[in-house]
């Protein structure tokens, strides 16, 4: 099942490509515009070839992981600091609210004039945007904890920090995870923007570059590298989550089904 | 009352203290970058005129609205399609997985090589962002119909559209409508940025352009607009989205109390 699944997926991709060699070969669309597959393919390998864009792709990378892990540690110290104090949660739910959908792109302006090109400008969008994601979700996990377990916890005599580590961390965990998870996707999409409209260095700024350049071979195959990017991100971050979960009930049983 | 003045107290509290700190912080401030908030108050009603708004702020809404109705037109109608027949699933899943996966705003350079730079650009650079945590969400939705009902509905001779409308959307619905709630941020987004790269009016143009004139109140003010948008759309949503799901928060509280 799974072996032609996979087949089905290989052909699916495989007329996607062909189609996009065919298109612009036949005239259908300009090849000013539409490169085709094996333009996309060749400028591809140049790139691979060339030093400046390895470089570029570290910088995308160190931007992405540095946000990212500020965002996560800061989420969770928050997320669990704002479950643990009483009233805390109450006094915070209309701030948590009214930030979470302002739009981190609103903060570029302010980010240029602050840090100009830096990697700091960088990351305080990426820190902006994932830190939301992993705040919401670590607060949604502290409250599915199983009352009767913390109260059996408690009334063992169980302290605040014992507590948060036996109870209230395993609780949370799965949500934390799938808060990282989608925090990793917004945070490649926000590094990439970044250098894309401010010209920090990196991949974002490579394709400003190209497209200012007129190099669209180019320019399509930094958006293949950003695809695939994000791509990798997606399926490790799975991977993670399923390594840390390993003993959670929902990723046991997908394995005994 | 004591119980309502507590909530209200909860809900206000927080804020009215960051906003004094913000002021308090700012106050006399010489810093060119951080304004004292008095005075970028004051600069708001001279620059969110009438007039702006209905040169500048009216005209990224529309694009917005065009470019998300696209999306969610597109994606749901699509959606249902792939996560109806487990052949069309199997074929396109690392196709979509991988446009999934491109970040959206780099989509912006390439959408302008064929649509120029024009209010189109804009809307289809809007839809394709959104389009995908939309279809995706739809295709999963869709998968995961009770296939007791399906069976039921097929017994009882519901087919077509009926079957499509009373079975098929409404119980993909919840996961439907998470999608949508990922596609307008990612929208909103991409709307901003739509007009930071090309574009002779709208917000995203208008911050950048106080930004490059060194009019630091002015492109505050801009922050604090596009701030208090994504704030009410996400509420418009939500209001939105409690209508069109109630029944399903009431079946969920329902199960959860039994």
């Amino acid at each position: 099942m799974r072996g032609g699944n996979f087949a089905l997926g290989a052909a699916g991709l495989a007329a996607v490509l062909a189609l996009g060699e065919a298109v612009p070969r036949l005239g259908l669309v300009d090849e000013a515009y539409f490169p085709p597959t094996s333009r996309i393919a060749e400028a591809l390998a140049d790139e691979a070839g060339d030093f400046a864009f390895w470089s570029a792709l570290g910088d995308t990378l160190t931007g992405w992981a540095l946000g990212l892990a500020i965002a996560v540690c800061a989420g969770v110290v928050a997320g669990v600091v704002v479950s643990v104090v009483p009233y805390l949660r109450e006094a915070t739910a209309s701030t948590i609210e009214f930030l979470r959908p302002i739009p981190s792109v609103a903060l570029i302006p302010l980010a240029v004039l602050l840090y100009g090109t830096e990697l700091k400008s960088v990351l305080l969008l990426v820190v902006y945007a994932s830190f939301w994601q992993v705040l919401i979700q670590t607060l949604y996990g502290v409250q599915d904890i199983d009352p009767v377990a913390e109260e059996t916890a408690r009334s063992y005599g169980l302290g605040t920090w014992a507590r948060v580590r036996h109870v209230l961390w395993p609780t949370a965990l799965p949500y934390v995870m799938t808060g990282v998870r989608l925090a990793a996707a917004v945070a490649l999409i926000l590094a990439i923007t970044a250098e894309l409209v401010i010209g920090a260095p990196g991949l974002g700024q490579r394709i400003a570059v190209a497209q200012t350049s007129q190099a669209v071979p180019e320019m399509y195959a930094l958006i293949v590298v950003a695809g695939l990017l994000g791509l990798l991100i997606n399926v490790g971050a799975r991977t993670v989550e399923r390594r840390a979960l390993a003993w959670h009930q929902s990723v046991r049983g997908e394995v005994a089904v | 009352m004591g119980r309502l003045l507590t909530r209200v107290f909860f809900v206000v509290a927080l804020p009215v203290v960051l906003v004094a700190v913000w002021w308090a912080a700012t106050d006399g401030s010489k810093d060119p970058f951080w304004p004292p908030l008095r005075t970028i108050l004051d600069t708001f009603p001279d620059v969110w005129t009438a007039d702006r708004l209905r040169t500048d702020v009216v005209p990224s809404l529309l694009r917005l609205l065009g470019g998300y109705a696209t999306a969610a037109v597109v994606g749901v109608a699509l959606g249902t399609v792939i996560g109806s027949y487990r052949g069309v699933r199997a074929v396109c899943e690392p196709v979509l997985e991988f446009l999934r996966a491109v970040p959206p705003p780099v989509l912006v350079p390439v959408i302008m090589l064929f649509a120029g730079i024009g209010d189109t650009m804009k809307i289809v650079v809007i839809a394709s962002g959104c389009v995908w945590p939309i279809l995706l969400n739809t295709v999963e939705g869709v998968r995961a119909v009770d296939s007791v009902m399906l069976e039921t509905a097929r017994s009882y001779g519901v087919t077509g559209m009926a079957r499509l409308r009373h079975l098929v959307l409404r119980s993909a619905s919840p996961q439907i409508f998470a999608g949508l709630r990922q596609a307008l941020s990612i929208g909103i987004i991409l709307m901003v940025i739509s007009e930071m790269f090309a574009a002779d009016n709208g917000i995203g143009f208008t911050v950048v352009q106080f930004q490059r004139s060194f009019a630091i109140p002015d492109m505050w003010t801009g922050i604090l607009v596009l701030g208090l948008l994504g704030f009410l759309l996400s509420v418009v949503f939500q209001l939105v989205e409690r209508r069109v799901l109630g029944w399903y928060h009431g079946l969920r509280a329902t199960t959860r109390r039994s």
